[in-house]
């Protein structure tokens, strides 16, 4: 690892222009713009003491608060990838017309305030909603809970989907269909067996996108998920009403966890993909 | 297994000619047979709707006598080979091989055992025996091809279809991967359409060639037919190099419209009227002059010597017609008195009259 990472430093200069150059400033701007303050968030818990530390974390409201985030985050993203894969194969392979604003709407919820997003779904999932009236009548509340934690970072996570799939699905070809069908294949097996496999890996990476998203999301879910501490309550509004309390210790030990969740989630995400894409890996 | 395409017609909204006009083609079983034409005739679109890709608004295709009505009717009676092989990326070669008897229904499944036993034996007919493991992406272009090939023998077709299957392959990967394909074929009692745009390609490895323009079939004869009476002057542009004298008949004699070509006699029965003379450079030959009539007005230039033949460039009228002498005949005079193209074929309307 240190031996081909040195060699990969020495290699300056011989095959690609201005190499030196490039490497040095991607390494600066990355540095400044990620990695310090990355560097900043690990530090800054422990400034107050150990002790400080450890007693913030010795907090269930805390716990129950990352608990909702990762696997609200979760569901939400595996929710997303059947639609996504259906939006996208409909945007890629479907001739609709009026595709080109299908297109467009797709990538609103990311250019849309998250705070807007929130207030919508709120007065639509709401006890007296267009969505929410019906879906009481039949038993379902999604306002103020869990699953309107989901709903929410649904909206905002489809495009990661979508978008991670989409260029995937166009660029595989048609004959690939048609080679199976004369080999006889039937439809499910064309689906299950040809279209699907080489996508994983962009399904994979479009979850991963879509989680990230999820986890860190603040403005679009606070409206509809009613914020009840231990019940739905979501890791980035503790943090907010730790630093409220004045409470610097518990917010960055909130952030702290999250970080560290979330690195570990999305390197076995990565190494999820890397696994899935093998086969197409040049000799 | 034979395959019976009856006036086949294809057409596509918007557009005024239809890609596929009325087309009749009878291949018997056990015959190779190549379809020929420059780009956009349909060949591919002939190909793949013999394979029922591409739906037809009339006519039929049947194997065997029986009429075929969709894909899945065809599946595993019909091999195809995609122009770009179409190979699943993500399976391995031996799982691509075997995917035609994997999709087979759990009843009709042979055993997997029985399934790599012909895997095995695929691998071995295509020269490809240790790449079972291996994905498509490590693969040379003409090892993806007998992997496509392979694919699609799996099954046991009786009909293989080859869409330009030697396009993406070097010179020398080509000529010796056709041979191969020919004697493949023979070995395995299969019936093929090869589609190519190369005629030198078909006549090579064909039994029969079917040249198609404009989405019907021009001619559909033996290598040997074709070459001897091309059924219109396209058909002997297209099999290979060929010059052209607009011209006209009279009274039983053929007379260019250039000086320097000598008037040569066509058959009584044809009609006096405009026609084309068209012949091959290496049918040309020089008339000699006489001994003390001055400078020859027609000279032969050397340009050369490829493929067995001296080429040499002839200067008539504004242009320059191409002229080729065999290596072997030696001392041949290089001036003349007139060109002599009395092996031509004669061209009336672009149909053949003679």
């Amino acid at each position: 690892m240190k031996h081909s990472f040195f060699a990969f430093m020495r290699k300056t200069g011989t095959s690609l222009p201005g190499f030196r150059l490039t490497l040095g400033a991607t390494l600066v701007w990355a540095g400044f713009l990620v990695a310090f303050p990355l560097c900043a968030l690990l530090a800054r818990p422990w400034q107050d003491g150990v002790g400080a530390m450890v007693a913030a974390l010795h907090d269930s409201r805390m716990f129950a608060a990352l608990w909702t985030s990762f696997s609200s985050a979760a569901i939400a993203a595996a929710c997303n990838v059947p639609f996504g894969l259906m939006l996208a194969w409909a945007l890629a392979r479907g001739q609709l017309p009026g595709r080109w604003l299908a297109d467009a709407l797709i990538d609103l919820p990311l250019a849309l305030p998250t705070a807007v997003s929130g207030i919508t779904l709120a007065t639509l999932y709401g006890p007296n909603g267009w969505l929410g009236a019906p879906l009481s009548r039949l038993g379902i509340t999604v306002s103020y809970t869990r699953a309107g934690i989901v709903v929410a970072l649904m909206f905002v996570g489809l495009p990661f989907v979508v978008r991670a799939v989409e260029p995937v699905l166009r660029n595989l070809p048609h004959d690939l269909e048609e080679a199976a069908v004369l080999l006889g294949a039937r439809p499910w097996q064309v689906v299950t067996r040809v279209l699907v496999p080489p996508l994983l890996p962009a399904v994979v990476t479009g979850f991963g996108l879509a989680f990230a998203r999820g986890v860190g999301e603040y403005g679009s879910v606070i409206f509809i998920a009613g914020n009840q501490p231990f019940r739905s309550e979501i890791a980035p509004l503790l943090i907010v009403v730790r630093l409220q309390e004045f409470d610097y210790a518990g917010a960055t030990a909130v952030a702290l966890i999250l970080l560290v969740i979330s690195l570990l989630v999305l390197l076995l995400v990565g190494s999820m993909r890397r696994k899935l894409a093998l086969w197409s890996e040049p000799a | 297994m034979s395959v019976e395409v009856n006036a086949l017609l294809r057409t596509v909204p918007g557009a005024q000619a239809p890609l596929l006009d009325n087309v009749s083609l009878h291949v018997p079983d056990g015959m190779f047979v190549a379809l020929v034409g420059p780009s956009g005739a349909g060949k591919t679109t002939l190909l793949r709707a013999i394979a029922g890709l591409d739906p037809y608004r009339a006519g039929t295709v049947s194997l065997d006598g029986h009429v075929m009505t969709g894909v899945q009717a065809r599946a595993g009676k019909i091999g195809f080979v995609f122009q770009n092989y179409a190979l699943f990326p993500h399976m391995s070669v031996a799982r691509n091989i075997a995917f035609g008897l994997d999709v087979l229904p759990a009843a009709t499944r042979p055993p997997r055992a029985q399934v790599a036993a012909r895997v095995a034996e695929l691998l071995d007919l295509m020269q490809i025996p240790t790449l079972g493991q291996a994905y498509p992406s490590r693969l040379s272009g003409g090892q993806r091809q007998r992997v496509a090939l392979a694919r699609a023998l799996a099954t046991g077709p009786g009909v293989l279809l080859l869409d330009e299957p030697f396009g993406a392959l070097d010179p020398i990967v080509r000529r010796s991967i056709r041979t191969w394909l020919r004697d493949l074929h023979d070995r395995l009692g299969l019936t093929t359409i090869l589609v190519t745009h190369d005629q030198e390609e078909a006549l090579e490895v064909a039994d029969r060639i079917v040249v198609m323009q404009n989405g019907r079939i021009v001619q559909d004869a033996s290598p040997q037919e074709l070459d001897c009476n091309p059924a219109t002057d396209f058909v002997m542009e297209f099999l290979g190099e060929a010059v052209s004298f607009p011209g006209h008949v009279q009274g039983g004699m053929m007379y260019a419209q250039d000086e320097a070509i000598q008037p040569f006699s066509v058959p009584a029965h044809l009609a006096d009227g405009p026609a084309t003379a068209m012949i091959r450079p290496y049918e040309i030959g020089l008339v000699p002059q006489a001994t003390d009539s001055g400078p020859a007005p027609v000279r032969a230039v050397p340009r050369g010597v490829r493929g067995g033949y001296r080429h040499y460039a002839v200067q008539v009228g504004a242009r320059s017609v191409p002229f080729f002498v065999a290596q072997e005949r030696d001392g041949l005079a290089l001036e003349g008195r007139a060109l002599d193209i009395s092996r031509a074929r004669l061209f009336r309307d672009g149909r053949a009259c003679l």
